[in-house]
């Protein structure tokens, strides 16, 4: 790990602007992701801006129904908080499939975000690979590929999934990003803000340079609705997810009345599948359906041969969880 | 002799140093002056380094020297010689030439003031390759070079290529395991120290005695002048027996800077250069009469191995005895691949060679259309048909019942797919577990001291699996003291020589002569009483008892021990004992035995496979320690299902080099994917023939078999016999 220069920021507007004044600045938060990519020299900061005393750890209802998350907040405190609880069970099942006790507890809602992804020759620091030194190749593609790599929204030029667990359910249940920097505050609607990889894996995201998250808000939670978050993986905890699907599903009486599938571990970014939801409405709660709508999800999917498994275990994810929301008349 | 401490569920001795911290491992300890290495690691698996720029390197904050194969000390290679404690794997040195032979091999060594300094610094020294084409599998080497047979560890009897080609019954399977790493918590660690030529150093170590000698030989020295330590490790499970090349690197270090050095290898480097378990891939040819009684086995195996040394995995070492069959054939080859050198890994041999054998007799038994337990009773043996004598003691068929009987094993449904729970359909299978019960030499000495303590030394370790208190619990035995008034002192090459704690045979090795010890200690202390002006002046020794660390004469009075050494002016009155190593000429072959019983569920809407239970009944011997032993089973019980189910280190098949080198990728099952329930059902018959004590050693045997009978019980529920390890559900997802 290089050396480095640390400033703490008492406020929004001091770590903007510490950030903009320091070289190859960079945001950090619980610093899971990030200072294990710098003691393997991936990233390599040469200024920190801590943003965590920039206060921004609250979580509030908005006036018009929506939920306000402070960047700053913990995954642990996140999933536990009385509100997530109530209106977003599946966003509070989402975090807590993911990663581990110690880590939710110093990892935030924007560094959970921002966080990195897993593949191994990105994190080698020597193999070939477009996120870490653009033009250099993508080393996965013909090498290993399996268990976190995606098969949608995949480029010939990167193929790994996106790792979040809690931006699957925020996916699923829509949003904005709220975001501080240069040129001031401004939102990202939340299946903006993650960027396919196309031919410019290392361009991640909406940031500008310089721009902090500062919170993301949920939008107000669809009524009368069930939801649940299905993470599947060879082993049962502390494992990215090989596939997983949050959904989100109102019904009137055994007809779907509304519905959000997002999915994780299969897409390059936090996935919504928007073309399954639509043929999901109006449709009885069966398995038959279930299945029909699975099907269009993963339509276009680009597997490898070592995860090609995951279209039928993200097809199997869609299925269970929709089966778990709708019930046993479902079955 | 209180027959209730051997055998009794005693807590951990060293759990409270451990629970609070001030248990020191290997790199817990900081000499003054000490400075830090930290490796170059080589980025591919195959070729020549081109050169080595330091210069930027030098530059950096707080570097002291940077070596290379340029400037490295010259140092000797050790014999590698069990009977002279100098074993290693590797028996390169680092830095000895500019060839890589697989990708983490150390290219440089930067010393520095601290260990950020040497990290950062380390990746400034710029190397260039001359890189060729790398050995990547063990499937790649047999293609390219085929395999070379080992010459030891062969065995063959009767016909059983004739037996098999003329049996009514067949079935011929070839079995892969992959190259699995051995990931103890600890990290490999060495803090060396020099003083006037004299050495010291912590090393995170299975075999202080081994790694005394092997450094002094290497460093050319005489032994006397090394003392290893290594009081307490973070498990190792075969990794930490012998000296690795980072050992050698701290050690030269710190004596060319003349200043204590401490070097800890990198999660990510654990996986090249301090040993893992070999590939294999294994074909096994079994043959029966109509009756179900074998009448072929055929095993023959081969594993990967390093370009630097051969290591052979010794897959068939349970066949050629764990059933009674008249024509057997056992071979081991094996093929080189740009990798690290292989080394023994928990159950080296029969883990790998378990699966496969465990897994044919399964596909055996459903070609007899036979229940698998049956077949393996109608083929029970009390013999080890491969040396001709008899087991020295053998309880398999009751670990059979009792693990059947715990299990509910006679209400399985051998239809497959037949047995259901909600959504998931259950598998219940089975396999046999085998091990070797060895025996080496130790020494030990034991002290009643003055103050009322016992203190007890032999250069063995605890590694994490209990030996601290069994050897307190012996000393007990034969003193009656109290578990908290015995000082065991382990870990230290300067305590009288014992075993490494490897094979299973540390306690069996140990014990006998901490027991002995123990007695000459309790009769040197008779003897003091017994002397002219002592408490007992006129007594024979033989009207003395000793008990409860009291002295008492037959019908007369009794005496605290303490009185008798005070009274003079004593400090303690001591035993040293030496006990002897197998014979292995007393008509006996000595194993141990067990059985495992397992149900999965699979979850075939989800394609979730999980292990939900486990009866173990294992038959090694007396039991020192219900609770140090329980857990020994269980341990290996988890790591046997992460062996079935998860563990594979594995290599872009371009590059040679590791993938999925830490504790994210590289999956090990967690508490969440412990079944609900493991029983394991210690049998507990002493064995006498092996020792006095009756002991075996239970460390091994409980990961042996254990993949099979999962992959036995997935077959059970899925109609899919997984050859491969690991079982994955894409395997099972298959139509
Ligand atoms: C072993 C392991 C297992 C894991 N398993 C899972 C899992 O199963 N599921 C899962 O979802 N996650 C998993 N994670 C990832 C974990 O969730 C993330 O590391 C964590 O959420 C990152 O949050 P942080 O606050 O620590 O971010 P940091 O490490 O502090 O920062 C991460 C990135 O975000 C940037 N950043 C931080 N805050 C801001 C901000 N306010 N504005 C702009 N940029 C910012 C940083 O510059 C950096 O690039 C795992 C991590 C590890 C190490």
């Amino acid at each position: 790990m290089r050396d480095f220069s640390y400033t703490q920021a008492g406020s929004v507007g001091a770590a903007v602007k510490a950030h903009a004044q320091g070289q190859d600045a960079a945001y950090i938060a619980g610093g899971t992701t990030l200072l294990d990519l710098a003691k393997l020299e991936v990233m390599r900061p040469g200024h920190l801006v801590d943003v965590r005393k920039t206060g921004l750890d609250q979580v509030e209802r908005t006036s018009d129904g929506r939920l306000r998350i402070g960047t700053n907040v913990t995954n642990t405190d996140l999933a536990y908080h009385p509100l997530v609880q109530e209106h977003y069970p599946v966003l509070s099942e989402a975090i807590l499939a993911g990663a581990a006790t110690g880590i939710r507890n110093k990892a935030t809602t924007g560094g959970n975000i921002m966080q990195r992804c897993r593949c191994s020759y990105f994190r080698d620091n020597v193999s070939p690979c477009n996120k870490r030194e653009p033009g250099s190749g993508c080393s996965a593609i013909g090498g290993k590929s399996r268990a976190v790599f995606a098969v949608l929204g995949v480029s010939d030029h990167c193929i790994v999934a996106h790792p979040s667990d809690m931006c699957v359910a925020m996916a699923a249940i829509g949003g904005y990003v709220t975001v501080n920097g240069p040129q001031g505050e401004r939102d990202i609607d939340f299946l903006d803000f993650h960027l396919l990889p196309g031919d410019t894996p290392a361009q991640e995201h909406a940031l500008e340079p310089g721009e902090m998250i500062t919170h993301v808000t949920l939008d107000a939670p669809l009524q009368g609705a069930g939801s649940h978050y299905l993470k599947l993986r060879d082993r049962a905890s502390y494992q990215f997810a090989l596939a997983s699907a949050g959904v989100i599903v109102a019904t009137d009486g055994n007809t779907i009345r509304d519905a959000r599938i997002a999915l994780g571990g299969v897409g390059t970014k936090p996935w919504r599948a928007a073309d399954a939801e639509k043929a999901l409405i109006g449709q009885p709660a069966s398995e038959d359906t279930f299945a029909r709508v699975a099907e269009i999800a993963f339509k276009g999917a680009r597997p490898t041969e070592s995860n090609a498994f995951k279209v039928p275990l993200g097809k199997q994810a869609i299925v269970r969880a929709l089966t778990t929301v709708t019930g046993p008349q479902a079955s | 002799m209180s027959q209730s401490i051997i055998g009794a569920a005693k807590p951990r001795v060293d759990g409270p140093a451990k629970l609070s911290g001030q248990a020191r491992y290997a790199a817990d300890h900081f000499p003054a002056n000490m400075a830090y290495a930290y490796g170059v690691f080589s980025t591919i698996a195959a070729g020549k380094i081109a050169s080595i720029d330091v210069s930027k390197a030098r530059q950096q904050p707080g570097v002291i020297e940077i070596f290379h194969h340029g400037n490295f000390p010259h140092l000797h290679r050790s014999p590698s010689s069990f009977a002279s404690q100098t074993k290693v794997d590797e028996t390169r040195l680092p830095f000895e030439d500019d060839t890589i032979y697989y990708g983490g091999q150390f290219v440089a060594l930067v010393v520095a003031d601290t260990f950020e300094n040497a990290r950062d610094a380390a990746h400034y020294v710029d190397v260039q390759y001359t890189p060729s084409e790398p050995v990547t599998s063990l499937s790649q080497a047999l293609q390219k070079n085929g395999s070379k047979p080992s010459e030891k560890n062969q065995h063959e009897r009767g016909n059983p290529d004739g037996a098999y080609q003329s049996a009514p019954h067949k079935i011929e399977a070839t079995y892969t395991t992959p190259v699995e790493t051995h990931n103890p918590m600890e990290m490999h660690a060495t803090t060396a120290s020099w003083n006037d030529g004299d050495l010291t150093f912590y090393e995170a170590s299975q075999g202080v005695v081994f790694a005394k000698n092997t450094i002094a030989a290497i460093f050319g020295i005489n032994p006397a002048r090394i003392d290893a330590r290594s009081p307490y490790i973070g498990s190792g499970f075969g990794s930490k027996l012998w000296i690795w090349p980072h050992a050698v690197c701290a050690t030269a270090a710190s004596r060319e800077l003349g200043r204590p050095v401490q070097l800890m290898v990198p999660r990510h480097q654990m996986f090249t250069t301090t040993g893992h378990r070999p590939a294999t891939q294994q074909k096994l040819r079994l043959a029966t009469d109509d009756d179900g009684k074998l009448v072929s086995i055929s095993h023959d195996s081969v594993n990967s191995t390093s370009f630097v040394n051969r290591y052979v995995e010794t897959c068939g070492v349970c066949t050629s005895s764990l059933y009674g069959c008249d024509n057997v054939r056992v071979t081991e080859g094996t093929a080189q691949v740009n990798q690290g050198t292989p080394t023994s890994m928990r159950a080296p041999g029969a883990a790998p060679g378990l699966f496969a054998l465990e897994s044919a007799i399964d596909e055996m038994a459903e070609a007899l259309n036979m229940d698998p337990l049956a077949f393996r009773k109608k083929n029970y043996t009390e013999r080890d048909g491969s040396q001709d004598k008899p087991f020295s003691s053998i309880h398999l068929m009751e670990a059979y019942d009792r693990g059947a009987e715990k299990f509910g094993w006679s209400k399985r449904d051998p239809e497959i797919g037949s047995m259901r729970n909600g959504t998931e359909i259950l598998g219940w299978g089975m396999a046999a577990c085998n091990w070797d019960a060895l025996r080496q030499s130790s020494h030990a000495r034991v002290a009643l001291r003055a103050d009322g303590r016992a203190m007890v030394s032999c250069a063995t370790q605890d590694i994490g699996t209990g030996t601290y208190t069994i050897i307190a619990q012996t000393v007990a035995d034969i003193t009656g003291l109290p578990l908290d008034r015995i000082d065991v002192e382990i870990g230290d090459s300067a305590y009288p020589s014992g075993p490494i704690s490897g094979g299973s045979w540390a306690s069996a090795s140990a014990l006998p002569a901490v027991q002995n010890a123990a007695r000459k200690a309790v009769d040197q202390l008779k003897g003091f009483a017994t002397q002219d002006g002592a408490t007992y002046a006129d007594a024979s020794t033989d009207k003395l008892s000793f008990d409860n660390g009291t002295l008492s004469l037959e019908g007369g009075e009794s005496t605290d021990y303490t009185a008798v050494l005070k009274g003079q002016r004593l400090a303690e009155a001591f035993g040293e004992a030496y006990t002897g190593g197998d014979e292995k000429k007393d008509g006996y072959s000595y194993r141990s035995f067990g059985a495992h019983f397992v149900e999965i569920g699979w979850d075939p809407g989800i394609s979730r496979l999980r292990v939900h239970r486990v009866v173990s009944a294992i038959d090694v011997g007396q039991i020192v320690n219900e609770k140090t032993a329980t857990n020994q089973v269980e341990g290996a019980i988890e790591m046997g299902i992460g062996m079935a189910l998860f563990e594979a280190t594995e290599y872009d098949h371009r590059s040679g080099m590791p993938v999925n080198n830490n504790y994210a990728e590289y999956v090990v099952p967690t508490h969440a994917d412990s079944p609900e329930s493991i029983d394991v059902v210690l049998l507990d018959y002493p064995d006498y023939k092996l020792n006095e004590l009756g002991v075996r050693g239970i460390g091994e045997i409980g990961i042996t078999g254990m993949a099979a009978a999962v992959a036995n019980a997935v077959y059970h529920a899925t109609g899919k016999r997984v050859r491969d390890l690991p079982i994955r559900i894409e395997d099972l997802m298959r139509t």
